[in-house]
Formats: structure tokens, C-alpha cells, sequence
């Protein structure tokens, strides 16, 4: 009955499911050896192809709001990292993300949209109706990627806006783009 | 009980090579007063975040020793990292935490560890491979030798007096102190 994530992909291998492995094939060019995340299904694919990245280390947080620390930490100790979460998660983050901007840390965080097409739970609106304002006023950049065929060129860019210039990067990955993907919630 | 200078003094003496990361408030002071010290990263917001650091900081460097040194106010905000430290297991890894039972910068509030919560029992749960508790100053030594060169992660509780000592304040400008970090902690041993 279950599949893995990657396993689910084999049987649609179109662009539309696998923008995942564009986003990991951004990370691997961008030398990322860290990423943090708090599991979510719209990143279901993404998390499983770190997993199995022996290049990368992946760390399962019991709160989004660890994931600031972790990529400062990752920066002391000369090496990038960045951040995968749902929406809300960003909520969870707002005191901790201060820390990136107050010592200038390079930080790609990639969010997985809630609350903003088709949500079936309500509830899950109001964060996801406040979350691209939450980021900028926490000093983040952000992109929305609506389209499969935008990812790769998008999450290129943030990396080298994040990357490049020390900054704070948001993708914001559109629940309709997730949910074309997935075809469920 | 101990006194938090004296403790955090004999745990750090001909600290070598190892990086240090400070939790926010009178911890970040008591690391200071026993000397800045490049090797030493202060953190001055994002309270619960310092075990974090401390985890990306040892998995980007295995090979060198990081101890965090963090009071229990930051810890208790941020205790589901102690999970997190605990499923990565990183062997160089010491989360060192002054426990006063109160929130010193704000007033000396009680904190939840005064209220009987057991840190220590935390960490164990979590997996944490050794868990030292430490209220003696004799006992120092021994907690010392296991930062030092035990198996991580490690988990030291220290007991400490609930006192107010003076602030002895280091840099607050995180990208000088992020620069002055990676600088030396750069050098090749």
C-alpha cells in the first residue's frame, strides 16, 4: 500500500512531479551539505532524495523555529545549509530568523505552501495568508514559484542571491503547484 | 551548589581548540569573564537556538570539539533540540547548561527546573550518551576531563547558585564575531 516517495515517482516520471529532484539538483550544485526540515507532504520527494544523498546531511527538527540555529551553526563551521518547511512553519520561526540577519548568514529556506488554493482545512488559512509578509518583514527575500518548469530557474537564483551576497532567500512553493504534483493534500 | 564564574572558569582552563557557543544572557558573561577569546561564538537573540548551533556547528566540523554553554531558561525554550542532537548523535558534541532554577536577565523569575523539572532526565531520554550532573566544585574536574574528551554528545547539569554576578559584556556585532569565528576556527590545527 505505501510507497516511498520515490518509489510513487517512478510511475509519473513528468516534469510535473519531479520538480523535487531539480530543487536537490540545485542544492547539490550550490554545495549545500545541510538541510533541515520539519517533514511536510508537499516535501515528501525532496526530503527523501537528501536522505539518501550521502553528500548531505539531513536533520529532523522537532520545531522549524530549531532550523535558524542549525544553519548559523552550519555556517561557523564553514559549510551552507538550508531549510525545508510547510507555511506554518514560518510562524514557528519568526524570533529564531533573526539570528540569520543579525550576523549576515547566507540562508535558502524553501516553503511549501498551506492555506492559499484548494486547502481543505480552513484553519490553515490565516498562517498561510500572512506568510510571504511574516518573511519579508523578517528580512527575507522571497520568490514565489508557480509553475513546475519555473523551479529550477528560480531556486538557482535564490542560491545565488543567498549564497553569493550572504542573504536571507524564501522560495515559495504555490499549494497548486504542489498539489498538481501530488494530486491530493 | 556551585558558583557559575568558577565552574564556567575551570570547565574552560587550557580550553585548546575547542569552540565555544554561548547562550544568551548571563552565560554569554560568565564565558567572557574568562577571557574573550576568538574561539568563542555569542549569541545575543533567537533564544532557544543556542543547542542548534552548537549541532550545525558539529556536524560541519567533526573534527573538532564544540561545547555549548547555555542557561536553562534558553534550554527549556528550546528543549525538543535535545531530540534533535539526540537523533544525530554527533560524538563532538557538549551541551553544557548553567541550571539557577531562574530566569536571571529578567528579574529572577522561577524557571520550570525549580519546579522539579530534571534537565538531566531530559537529555538521557533524548539519548544524549553521557548526562553528568554536577553542584560541587571538587566535582569539576571530572566534568572538564569529559568535555574535553569524552564520547558525545555529552550533557553536563550544573547547579548553580541563583546569584546576579556582574555583567561582563562581550561583542554585540554578530558579523564581526561570525568573521573573527570562522577566522580562526579556519586555522589548520
Amino acid at each position: 500500500m505505501d510507497q516511498s516517495p520515490l518509489q510513487a515517482s517512478h510511475a509519473r516520471p513528468d516534469e510535473s512531479s519531479v520538480w523535487p529532484d531539480r530543487i536537490h539538483a540545485a542544492l547539490k550544485r550550490n554545495n549545500i551539505s545541510q538541510v533541515g526540515y520539519v517533514p511536510d507532504n508537499g516535501h515528501a520527494r525532496l526530503i527523501a532524495l537528501c536522505q539518501k544523498d550521502n553528500e548531505i546531511t539531513d536533520v529532523v527538527m522537532t520545531t522549524e523555529a530549531e532550523g535558524p540555529g542549525l544553519v548559523l551553526g552550519a555556517t561557523l563551521g564553514g559549510k551552507r545549509a538550508a531549510l525545508l518547511m510547510q507555511s506554518s512553519g514560518v510562524g514557528n520561526s519568526v524570533n529564531t530568523f533573526s539570528i540569520l540577519k543579525s550576523c549576515g548568514i547566507a540562508c535558502l529556506l524553501i516553503v511549501t505552501m498551506r492555506g492559499e488554493f484548494d486547502d481543505f482545512n480552513p484553519w490553515q488559512v490565516t498562517m498561510g495568508a500572512m506568510t510571504e509578509a511574516t518573511l519579508k518583514a523578517c528580512g527575507f527575500l522571497t520568490y514565489r514559484v508557480e509553475r513546475a518548469e519555473d523551479v529550477e530557474d528560480i531556486v538557482s537564483a535564490g542560491c545565488n542571491m543567498a549564497y553569493g551576497s550572504n542573504l536571507q532567500v524564501a522560495i515559495l512553493l504555490a499549494q497548486r503547484l504542489i498539489k498538481r504534483s501530488k494530486g491530493a493534500h | 551548589m556551585l558558583d557559575r564564574r568558577e565552574f564556567v572558569a575551570r570547565l574552560l582552563a587550557h580550553r585548546g581548540e575547542l569552540l565555544v557557543v554561548t547562550g544568551l544572557g548571563t552565560p554569554t558573561f560568565d564565558v567572557n569573564a574568562c577571557g574573550d577569546h576568538p574561539l568563542n561564538f555569542y549569541i545575543w537573540s533567537g533564544m532557544g537556538c543556542t543547542a542548534m548551533v552548537g549541532l550545525g556547528l558539529a556536524l560541519a566540523r567533526p573534527d573538532r570539539r564544540i561545547a555549548v554553554i547555555t542557561g536553562d531558561g534558553d534550554l527549556l525554550m528550546g528543549m525538543g533540540s535535545l531530540a534533535t542532537i539526540g537523533v544525530k548523535q554527533p560524538g563532538n558534541l557538549s551541551v553544557v547548561v548553567l541550571d539557577n532554577g531562574h530566569y536571571g536577565a529578567t528579574g529572577m523569575q522561577a524557571s520550570a527546573t525549580a519546579a522539579g523539572i530534571d534537565l538531566a532526565g531530559t537529555a538521557t531520554s533524548c539519548r544524549f550518551r553521557q548526562v553528568r550532573s554536577v553542584s560541587q566544585i571538587d566535582e569539576t574536574a571530572d566534568a572538564r576531563k569529559m568535555l574535553h574528551s569524552g564520547q558525545g554528545p555529552i550533557f553536563i547539569h550544573a547547579r548553580i547558585k541563583a546569584d546576579d554576578p556582574p555583567r561582563v559584556i562581550p561583542s554585540r556585532d554578530g558579523q564581526a564575531i561570525k568573521q573573527r569565528f570562522l577566522e580562526a576556527s579556519a586555522k589548520q590545527l
